[in-house]
């Protein structure tokens, strides 16, 4: 079995599954954000009492904090009622966590084979910790807090493997908006995922979290990395979860897949851009042609981490943000943030002219702190650049590296990192 | 919905191209939006407003693949319902879109025939449990996916939210 289908046995309590049939699953963590709200009405609605298990849901505003309105004022004033009355202890208030993805993962909420569902599409990121992850509906949510199961088709499972070495300033997410341009918006729609291989063992938490977050954009249901050392060692020192290896967290050998791609990741020889307004129109950055950007937007779920928010530093470290350019970064969680702070990433960042936003979604959903207005043109390190995702409907969203935007901050205009770096040493 | 009305008959108000995403169906500005009914004042204001001004009580939407591709927004299905669309036909769905359609009870139906055998203006019939579209305006008969009997049970009771009500009355 792959491990999509092995989690799935496991947790239906069936010795095998295959693709396609319908099981019915425990969940073992219930994820929801503001969203969560829409799910209280439904759960409400049903009319049950209780939720099944108060400790295995888990509540993180992200979307709109702190609150912009008094709409959303009232959102969160009745979710915080609500978890006090449940008694839902996992409950992340304005300040105490950040984006409802980092905060699982650093708060050690996810393990290796568990059951999680989301409110929220990139619930796929949890495969990078061995989970089968995956979004769903705020109805179906309420399905969830009541019978803490919910129904799944297994789904068939594609296998990348990659080799190979990342050019200087490729990174995770070249790799994946490659693989997105490459299968397409649906390539791996109703698909689990597989990433492995050489390359992707080498990779950081943080990266591999790229890797699963933004499959979601070619419609897997779930995305697993591997379950190594790495991962072992992240749940530990930052988690405090010691978990032992197990055959029950890897594939088997002689596991089924629909499909194997095999990727030799030094072919990507630049950085990849996806253009307005799909997440699969990726191009090398060469292909562009002369962009100027009003805004450089660095954070998100796939974005927003301590090794974006470093190589950020790094290459706006010294220089300036280009004068007819804003650059905002918002850090991925208040534990993100601490530690820019302390490695000195965040003084570099504004003293090179750039906006620090509280932790959270900031602008990626275009609701606040970062709005594009019509004829805007941003460079974003973000998952979607939908057509009027961060603004008005004229607006244009480019997803690149935080490598990129970084550059394209200083510059003005999207731009190869290595332009600004020979700049200086010429 | 009955179980004859599984047969539903309506005509296509519109005919949308492929990956039309859950940003263009509601835009995410209005995610704060938690009542249901009014989702449907917002259904692809930003980029089709000319389409929702179109739609009449019963109307079918056909679209090409990955329709609902993106977020997991309820909203988005609650603004179709809302505004009365009949059925969403389309090549494919995004998964979670589907779900959430099947626990609204907006009837979903997948379709490879569906963009170009399907005009705006005609009217139509589909057999949501036989798995068929009739072109009532052309005559041509269309193979689609039959709702599983899981789904069916759901859209029959009016989605998920009376189905568990049901189950779960004390």
């Amino acid at each position: 079995m792959t491990l999509a289908e092995k989690i799935l046995a496991r947790a239906s309590g069936r010795d095998s599954v295959a693709p396609d049939e319908i099981v019915v699953a425990a969940v073992d963590l219930a994820m929801s954000h503001e969203n969560a709200d829409l799910v209280r009405k439904s759960f409400l609605e049903i009319g049950v009492a209780r939720v099944w298990d108060s400790e295995r849901i888990v509540i993180i505003l992200d979307h709109r904090v702190p609150a912009e309105s008094e709409k959303t004022a009232a959102t969160h004033k009745a979710l915080r009622e609500f978890v006090h009355r449940q008694g839902i202890r996992n409950f992340y208030d304005v300040g105490r966590g950040g984006i409802c993805h980092q905060v699982l993962a650093e708060r050690g909420h996810v393990l290796p084979g568990m059951v999680v569902v989301g409110t929220d599409s990139h619930t796929t990121t949890h495969g990078a910790f061995g989970a089968f992850a995956t979004g769903i509906g705020a109805t179906e949510m309420a399905g969830v807090w009541i019978e803490g199961r919910l129904w799944f088709k297994v789904p068939a499972t594609i296998r990348i493997e990659v080799d190979g070495e990342f050019a200087p300033w490729i990174s995770a997410k070249d790799l994946i908006l490659h693989l997105i341009g490459r299968l397409g918006a649906d390539g791996a729609d109703y698909r689990a995922v597989e990433f492995d291989g050489p390359l992707i063992r080498r990779l950081s938490v943080a990266s591999r979290m790229v890797l699963t977050n933004l499959s979601m954009e070619m419609g897997a249901k779930v995305a697993f990395t591997p379950v190594d050392d790495t991962l072992l060692d992240y749940l530990r020192e930052k988690t405090g979860r010691k978990m032992p290896t197990s055959p029950e967290y890897e594939p088997d050998a002689e596991a089924t897949y629909e499909r194997v791609l095999e990727i030799d990741a030094s072919q990507i020889s630049e950085p990849q851009v996806a253009c307005p307004h799909a997440v699969d129109r990726v191009v090398p950055l060469s292909e562009l042609g002369d962009v100027p950007v009003h805004q450089a937007v660095l954070g998100s779920c796939t974005n927003g981490r301590l090794e974006d928010l470093e190589v950020a530093a790094h290459l706006l470290g010294g220089r300036r943000v280009h004068p007819r350019t804003r650059m905002l970064v918002i850090p991925a969680s208040q534990q993100v943030l601490l530690d820019a702070i302390r490695l000195g990433f965040i003084q570099k960042l504004i003293a090179a002219g750039a906006i620090v936003n509280p932790p959270g979604c900031g602008p990626c959903v275009g609701v606040h702190q970062g709005i594009l207005a019509a004829g805007e043109v941003c460079i974003s390190s973000t998952n979607r650049n939908f057509l009027g995702r961060m603004g008005s409907k004229d607006s244009r969203v480019y997803l690149a590296s935080p490598a990129v935007v970084a550059a394209s901050a200083v510059a003005g205009r999207i731009i190869h990192p290595e332009e600004i770096v020979k700049e200086a040493v010429a | 919905m009955s179980a004859e009305s599984l047969k539903l008959r309506g005509r296509v108000a519109a005919r949308l191209g492929d990956n039309v995403n859950t940003d263009v169906i509601y835009p995410g500005r209005y995610l704060n939006i938690t009542d249901r009914e009014m989702t449907a004042e917002h259904l692809f204001e930003l980029a089709y407003p000319e389409i929702r001004a179109r739609i009449q009580p019963g109307d079918f939407l056909v679209a090409g693949k990955n329709f609902g591709c993106g977020s997991s927004r309820e909203q988005a299905t609650a603004a179709l319902k809302y505004s009365q669309v009949g059925a969403v036909i389309a090549v494919s769905f995004a998964r979670i879109f589907f779900r959430n359609s099947i626990n609204l009870g907006l009837p979903v139906v997948a379709s490879p025939e569906a963009v170009e055998r399907l005009q705006p203006g005609e009217e139509l019939e589909i057999d949501l449990e036989g798995g068929s579209i009739l072109n009532l305006t052309t005559g041509a008969a269309l193979k689609a996916a039959p709702l599983d009997p899981r789904a069916i049970e759901l859209v029959t009771a009016g989605g998920l939210i009376p189905y568990l009500k049901k189950k779960h009355a004390a």
